[in-house]
């Protein structure tokens, strides 16, 4: 039985991203009321309208319920007992004393470039990726934005969702919670009364983003709920890949991230969206670990946009997220690319829903998940289309690899046509790693590990061949595997 | 030195006894055929010989090439020049043929301390490699035997054994469930390894195989011993007789 400890082994290597920074952090007290929601708003001096919205979703999320329906099981959460902002002090002294000034990497606390060198992200610009824009986020607050000037040359905005407010609350006000309203669902609302921070993008007509934009999540405050909010836009011609990664402290604890993504696109314009995911997944026995209860979508507003998603989750106790697409152009495109790891107790239900509205609209949706240990990986999708959607097209493959004989693979496919001329297709295998394999391949002298590697690669290359370079590398390196395909 | 030999070999798994003292030797040059009824022991020695989990070998020895096989991991083995063609070839879907036909041969390489083969001069041996078993270039791209027939999946270890020019293959019952046509261009394949620096050992149920492929030595395995060795007569007698009788006589 080697070679299923073998595999065990390498779904589960140690979560190395679990260190805690000591770093003098500034946190309001636990609970949640008006006056937390106008604290936060006041700390960040936000114009009065941003403030009424965020009570209006407070209100809202007060008359609302957990949702159940999902394949996931945990106890209910004590929304009381969280704290809903956590800022480094210096970040939070500064934001405080002059919220509109851009903050420059000078301003940061050493400890914390420090803690992101240990995440492998640099945020000098000189030492950074060639090539990638990075906005980091350590709990509620926004660290530093790198090459803005060089951005700002073709006019790209790219920054901290807290400063967008202020340097151009007119685009803020525009589209803030045009994609996922304010009352969306419960944890949506709940972001929208209680967001701290986030990234903000917007690339204006015609403009193809010179680089790949990406942002890094950070949770390290104890007990702390971390609720960000990304708002992209591309004008009419626009194109911009972004890339968000994301890890946290290994804690005993469980911690809510609930965060928002709305994304716009114009007519003609494309975004790509790509999530490597590795929060914190609790330990061996399911002690601890994220409560991802994430609402991300994108809304193909105009004529032949596209949107894609591409994700690949590793992390968290709970993932519950549904990157979707609305496409509302004739001919706008939305892709949804999914490899999801489930291991020891983790529970995953994720999917998509891709609403089909305007004439000519295509989706893809390819799905993969792995599932190990005592997990439980359930794809959850939605094919929606409407009776404006003449010759819309959809296909959906779902794909399920299970490693071990304890864990539990479920699709929920719904489809909703209410256009004749629709075609959808959906194909759905679900497969095992077997000793079989791993022998058969070892006996033509390849290692056990470069076996389950060429098997897990091999499963999931459909959609790492989606994710830009950087992220191939790390998605790669999150699941230890090796590249596969480098002939023919 | 020979290239295999078997000595006393007692293998079980679990609590089952299967191999009950095994001795073969195999020398460069020569293939040997390994026949016997159904449950004597025939894939268990393959097994073995392959370093594949949950047997445990109770007593005896096995030499390969001067090392001590037993001690070996299984992909250690391959790469000192054992191939164990399977009687059953699994199906990994999403591993392309291409990709595990690289990986092997690189691998092998890499531990006899080549350097990698360059793509081009790859791509050239494998596509002649698969026009001579008769294949189609596409199946390069499909999964490794991901839907193949049971022909094509013994078409394919038999490419995989032309690929890695093995010291010795060990093919278990590469000829069940072959039409003629199949039957022949996997014997013709099996030929092309045959060199005097190479030992081939056929695992088989049926004389016809051997009547392409033509063995220096026929074993008779029964009950988890060889009773009884010969040249490719026996086959033959075998194939008119049964196996009643030859037991009987042996017994």
């Amino acid at each position: 039985m080697s070679e299923q400890h073998e595999i065990e082994a390498l779904v589960s290597r140690d979560y190395k991203y679990g260190f805690v920074t000591d770093i003098e952090q500034e946190i309001i007290p636990p609970g949640l009321n008006e006056d937390v929601v106008r604290l936060i708003s006041a700390k960040k001096n936000e114009p009065e309208f941003l403030l009424e919205w965020r009570l209006k979703a407070y209100r809202h999320w007060l008359t609302m319920s957990p949702p159940t329906w999902a394949h996931v099981h945990y106890p209910p959460i004590d929304y009381q007992a969280l704290s809903y902002y956590a800022a480094p002090k210096s970040v939070a002294e500064q934001a405080e004393i002059d919220a509109n000034r851009p903050k420059s990497l000078d301003d940061v606390d050493p400890k914390l470039l420090e803690m992101y060198a240990k995440l492998g992200i640099p945020l000098h610009e000189r030492a950074a990726l060639a090539g990638v824009a990075v906005d980091a986020v350590f709990d509620s607050v926004s660290v530093t934005t790198t090459f803005r000037e060089k951005l700002a040359e073709v006019g790209v905005i790219f920054c901290s969702f807290s400063e967008a407010v202020h340097s151009h609350p007119e685009l803020i006000k525009k589209y803030l919670g045009t994609v996922v309203p304010a009352g969306d669902n419960y944890y949506a609302a709940l972001n929208s009364a209680v967001f701290s921070d986030g990234s903000f993008v917007f690339i204006p007509k015609g403009v193809r983003c010179p680089m790949e934009l990406s942002t890094y999540f950070r949770i390290n405050a104890l007990n702390t709920g971390q609720f960000e909010r990304t708002l992209i836009v591309a004008e009419e011609g626009a194109h911009v890949s972004y890339l968000e990664g994301c890890t946290a402290p290994q804690r005993d604890e469980n911690q809510l991230h609930a965060a928002v993504v709305e994304l716009v696109a114009l007519d003609d314009a494309t975004i790509k969206y790509s999530t490597v995911q590795n929060w914190y997944p609790g330990d061996e026995h399911g002690k601890g670990g994220i409560y991802n209860f994430v609402t991300k979508r994108g809304d193909a507003r105009g004529d032949r946009s596209k949107i894609t998603w591409t994700q690949v989750e590793a992390g968290s106790a709970i993932t519950w997220k549904y990157p979707s697409c609305i496409l509302r152009g004739d001919d706008s495109v939305g892709e949804f690319y999914s490899v999801a790891v489930s291991n020891h107790y983790q529970q995953v239900d994720s999917g998509t829903k891709m609403i089909h509205l305007g004439k000519r609209t295509r989706s893809t949706i390819v799905s993969k998940s792995i599932s190990a240990g005592r997990s439980q990986n359930a794809y959850r999708g939605l094919v929606h289309i409407a009776k404006t959607a003449d010759d819309a097209r959809n296909y959906t493959q779902c794909d399920a690899l299970l490693i071990g004989d304890r864990n539990g693979a479920h699709t929920f496919p719904y489809i909703e046509s209410k256009n004749a001329s629709a075609q959808i297709e959906h194909e759905a295998t679900t497969t095992k790693v077997s000793d079989d394999q791993i022998f058969y391949l070892k006996s033509r002298g390849i290692t056990e590990e470069n076996a389950t590697n060429m098997i897990v690669n091999g499963f999931c290359k459909e959609v790492f061949n989606e994710l830009p370079m950087e992220f191939a590398v790390e998605a790669q390196a999150l699941l230890a595997v090796s590249l596969e395909g480098s002939v023919g | 030195m020979s290239l295999l030999e078997i000595k006393n070999l007692h293998a079980k798994i679990g609590e089952k006894i299967i191999l009950r003292g095994i001795n073969l030797t195999v020398n460069a040059g020569e293939v040997h055929a390994i026949m016997g009824p159904n449950g004597s022991g025939k894939s268990t020695l393959c097994q073995v010989l392959g370093g594949r989990d949950g047997f445990e070998v109770t007593e005896g020895s096995v030499e390969f090439d001067g090392m001590n096989l037993l001690e070996m991991e299984t992909e250690d083995r391959a790469n000192a020049g054992l191939l164990l063609g399977f009687q059953h070839p699994v199906e990994i879907p999403g591993v392309k043929n291409i990709y595990l036909l690289k990986e092997s041969l690189n691998a092998q390489r890499k531990a006899r301390g080549l350097g990698e083969l360059d793509t081009f001069a790859f791509m050239k041996q494998v596509r002649e490699l698969v026009k001579s078993m008769q294949m189609d270039d596409a199946f390069l791209h499909r999964g490794v035997n991901a839907g193949f027939s049971g022909g094509e999946k013994k078409r394919n270890e038999i490419l995989q054994m032309l690929l890695l020019q093995p010291k010795l293959a060990l093919l278990d019952e590469t000829d069940s469930g072959l039409d003629i046509d199949a039957l022949k261009i996997v014997s013709e394949g099996i030929n092309r390894l045959r060199g005097t620096d190479r030992g081939i050992v056929l695992v088989t149920h049926y004389q016809r195989l051997l009547s392409y492929v033509e063995p220096d030595f026929v074993h008779i395995l029964y009950k988890g011993q060889i009773i009884k060795s010969g040249d490719k007569s026996l086959a033959l007698q075998l194939e008119a007789e049964g196996y009643e009788d030859i037991l009987k006589a042996a017994s």
